[in-house]
């Protein structure tokens, strides 16, 4: 196989010599597992890419390293947080590694660029963390060995735009990080808030990375009855700050990354009684997730991430599959076949997949609290679940032939005709 | 002039041997050695500004850049550029990389020094910035994404080691191209300028006529990197002409050798070579890379290439040495 392929001449025979190890390995059966793992684990979202590689991991030490009876070698590459890094160590994962298939990316940028990377070399693509909405929307058909069982941006924003209607605001002013995550989170509450009645009357975008706030908050309008906020990384940590210092009274709400549990230990007082939705907390209080949390805190020292989560879940749905398969790994189509098939019982609570190769999952409201959690001794910042929507598809209340008709969350989309 | 020869003879030797070499490697080497060699044009292009005008550009990624997004507007939206219009593509990269230089230029000419570095970065700023915010042509943070390579004449591209000797090809004819200007008389002048403008001045040469066509120039060998960057990995994105990448550039072309062109082919080489392959096999690459760069800045001040002049040199000073050794212990 390794001397052949080394002379092999292009994607589209390698492609065949990867089809015909597959076929092979099935019928071997006891073959090893090989997983391909993309993170970042250099630069600026190396801590990230940390908890992503952690949950996988710590299903695998669960396990014996072992996922549904056969032996895993689990290959983690750096992505280095760039997309065409992403393409590269991708490609040396197929084309030297001949993994079966490869997890991860982080950004949904290098969703973007991993995708057709499964499409040329016919190899599976699971993406855990990159929520781009189109990959599984609009450009679906694009890649059939592309499958994702993270989230797609927009799906927790749908039930927590009703979840605002259902609160009474009527008018809230948005501001979120400038690129395609920000606008599909934004929008997507939008769109769910627009539909029962209320308006969102300001958009702002500060630039990925914004650290200081001081030219945005004063811009924020007066009349709002409450305020969204996507932010991630740094971001996340500076905006609660500045936005209490410069005495706001209103509600705040926003996106799951503003107050995830990757950056909610780094906080202060200052976030407490902010709302958020996503598919996961760590302070669900199932015994699942007690029990993921406990083990996780207690391998790494911290308390999961929904980047850890959705990785632990990857292996846990794959485990599934290949355990149907007698440990033997079914080839490329039917893998993601069997996986789109799989329900799981998760720490984020059960998981489907819909037929559009996306999670059907829980979406969490979450209320920024400190209390005691789970045993622990100390009081600490949890996302506490107060309002739990159940089965939201990535469509969530909306009808999905006529959501597919739309355009894609953009700047520009939708249209803020409610703007001052 | 010998000496000179040998050179030559020793970089053919080092390309014919690149040829054999590279397509009996593993697929993964094999793209590899596509993207250095695709990016080494660009660190070239910067070394004319740098090493031969002393120019030290921090924009150079921004033609990279105009390259990289035309290719990708083209082929994405209007399936322009996948078959023998492919070279019309190279041509229009060329063209547009040395248009957007010529307006560069006019800005960034009139400076020197740090001065210079700042209005580059500014300007390849713009075309990140560009590149980021308009979104309805660039796909934003997204970026592009570039679905199938193009077919020439029969010969897929898409089959790795093809393209890698496309792009061996044109590598191959920009070294040619760029070693024939900096050995003309032009390129001479170039050479005296960058050692005491004024005095290239007061000889009645008009320096910023020659330093703005080495802009351009430079500018059009950094659109045709670009052509070739967009098919290596098949997404354009603002990665592609974030300050980074021409900061990459630089030390690319520092740590090889600064005024000798291949120099900045050797760092490509052992850059890419650390981060893209090195970063698979052991997860403290970074360490490496930090001190290439910090031992070559203490003991080459003129890049890696500099290493066989200082050997020589150590070899010559240890046999003086020796020869003074050996007189004062004969007996007066």
């Amino acid at each position: 196989m390794t001397n052949t392929s080394r002379f092999a001449a292009g994607p589209i025979l390698l492609g065949g010599c990867l089809a015909l190890g597959m076929s092979a390995s099935t019928s071997a059966g006891a073959e090893e597992l090989r997983i391909g793992f993309l993170a970042p684990t250099t630069g600026i979202f190396a801590q990230v890419g940390k908890d992503m590689v952690d949950g996988f991991q710590l299903y695998l030490n669960e396990h014996d390293n072992k996922l549904g009876g056969a032996d895993v070698k689990f290959i983690v590459e750096d992505t280095q947080g760039k997309p065409d890094t992403a393409v590269t160590k991708a490609k040396k994962l197929v084309l030297q590694d001949k993994v079966h298939m490869f997890i991860g990316g982080l950004l949904a940028s290098t969703g973007y660029a991993l995708a057709p990377v499964s499409t040329s070399e016919k190899t599976v693509y699971i993406a855990s963390v990159p929520a781009a909405d189109d990959l599984t929307q609009r450009e679906l058909e694009k890649y059939p060995y592309f499958i994702r069982t993270g989230w797609t941006s927009s799906q927790p924003s749908h039930p927590f735009g009703q979840w605002a209607c259902d609160q009474g605001y009527k008018k809230i002013a948005a501001i979120g990080a400038d690129y395609a995550f920000g606008y599909e989170v934004v929008g997507g509450f939008q769109r769910a808030f627009e539909a029962c009645g209320g308006q969102v009357i300001q958009k702002i975008w500060p630039p990925l990375g914004t650290k200081d706030f001081g030219p945005y908050i004063p811009t924020l309008s007066p009349n709002a009855d409450a305020i969204f906020s996507l932010m991630v990384g740094p971001m996340a940590l500076q905006f609660p700050k500045q936005l209490q210092a410069s005495g706001n009274q209103k509600p705040v709400i926003g996106g799951g990354t503003s107050y995830d549990e990757f950056v909610l230990p780094s906080m202060g007082d200052e976030v407490i009684g902010h709302v958020s939705a996503l598919q996961y907390s760590a302070a669900i209080e199932t015994p699942v997730n007690e029990a993921f949390v406990k083990a996780y805190r207690e391998s790494f020292g911290k308390v999961p991430s929904y980047y850890s989560e959705t990785n632990y879940t990857t292996a846990l749905m794959i485990d599934g599959v290949i355990a149907q398969n007698n440990g033997a790994f079914p080839g490329a189509e039917e893998f993601i076949k069997q996986l789109a098939a799989v329900k799981v019982d998760a720490p984020r609570g059960p998981v489907s997949i819909d037929e559009m190769r996306t999670p059907v999952q829980n979406i969490y409201i979450k209320k920024v609290e400190r209390k005691k959690l789970f045993g622990y001794p100390d009081d600490e910042l949890w996302n506490t679940v107060i309002k739990t929507y159940t089965d939201v598809s990535q469509f969530g209340q909306f009808n999905k032939d006529e959501f597919l008709k739309t355009p894609v969350y953009s700047r520009d989309y939708p249209p803020c005709n409610s703007c001052e | 002039m010998t000496g000179q020869r040998i050179k030559i003879l020793a970089v053919i030797a080092a390309l014919l041997a690149i040829a054999v070499v590279v397509p009996n490697m593993n697929p993964f080497l094999i793209l590899l050695a596509t993207r250095v060699l695709a990016f080494s044009i660009l660190v070239m292009s910067l070394d004319i500004l740098l090493g031969f005008t002393g120019l030290p550009s921090l924009g150079q990624a921004a033609y990279l850049g105009v390259g990289a997004y035309l290719t990708a507007i083209l082929a994405s939206r209007y399936q322009f550029g996948l078959g023998m219009d492919f070279w019309l593509v190279v041509l229009l990269g060329i063209l547009s990389g040395a248009a957007l230089a010529a307006v560069f230029g006019l800005l960034a000419i009139r400076a020197a020094g740090v001065y210079f570095l700042m209005i580059t970065l500014a300007l390849g700023q713009c075309l990140w910035g560009l590149a980021y915010r308009w979104n309805s042509l660039t796909g934003g943070d997204n970026g592009i994404n570039l679905e199938v390579k193009p077919v020439l004449a029969g010969i897929d591209l898409s089959d790795d080691v093809a393209f890698f000797y496309l792009v061996f090809l044109l590598f191959s004819l920009s070294l040619l191209a760029m070693f024939v200007l900096v050995r003309s008389p032009f390129g001479r002048s170039l050479e005296g300028i960058r050692e005491r403008e004024l005095r290239m001045k007061i000889l009645g040469y008009n320096t910023w006529l020659h330093k703005y066509v080495a802009f351009v120039i430079a500018g059009g060998f950094g659109g045709l990197a670009g052509v070739l960057w967009a098919h290596t990995t098949g997404i354009v994105s603002p990665e592609t002409v974030i300050l980074t990448t021409s900061v990459d550039a630089l030390l690319m072309a520092v740590l090889g050798g600064a005024g000798t062109l291949v120099g900045g082919v050797i760092g490509a080489f052992i850059v890419f070579g650390l981060r893209e392959y090195l970063s698979t096999v052991v997860p403290w690459w970074q360490y490496v890379l930090g001190a290439v760069y910090v031992l070559t800045i203490l003991y080459l001040p003129n890049g890696l290439i500099g290493v066989p002049a200082w050997i020589r040199q150590r070899r010559a000073a240890q046999a003086k040495r020796q020869e003074a050794k050996k007189l004062a212990s004969v007996p007066s």
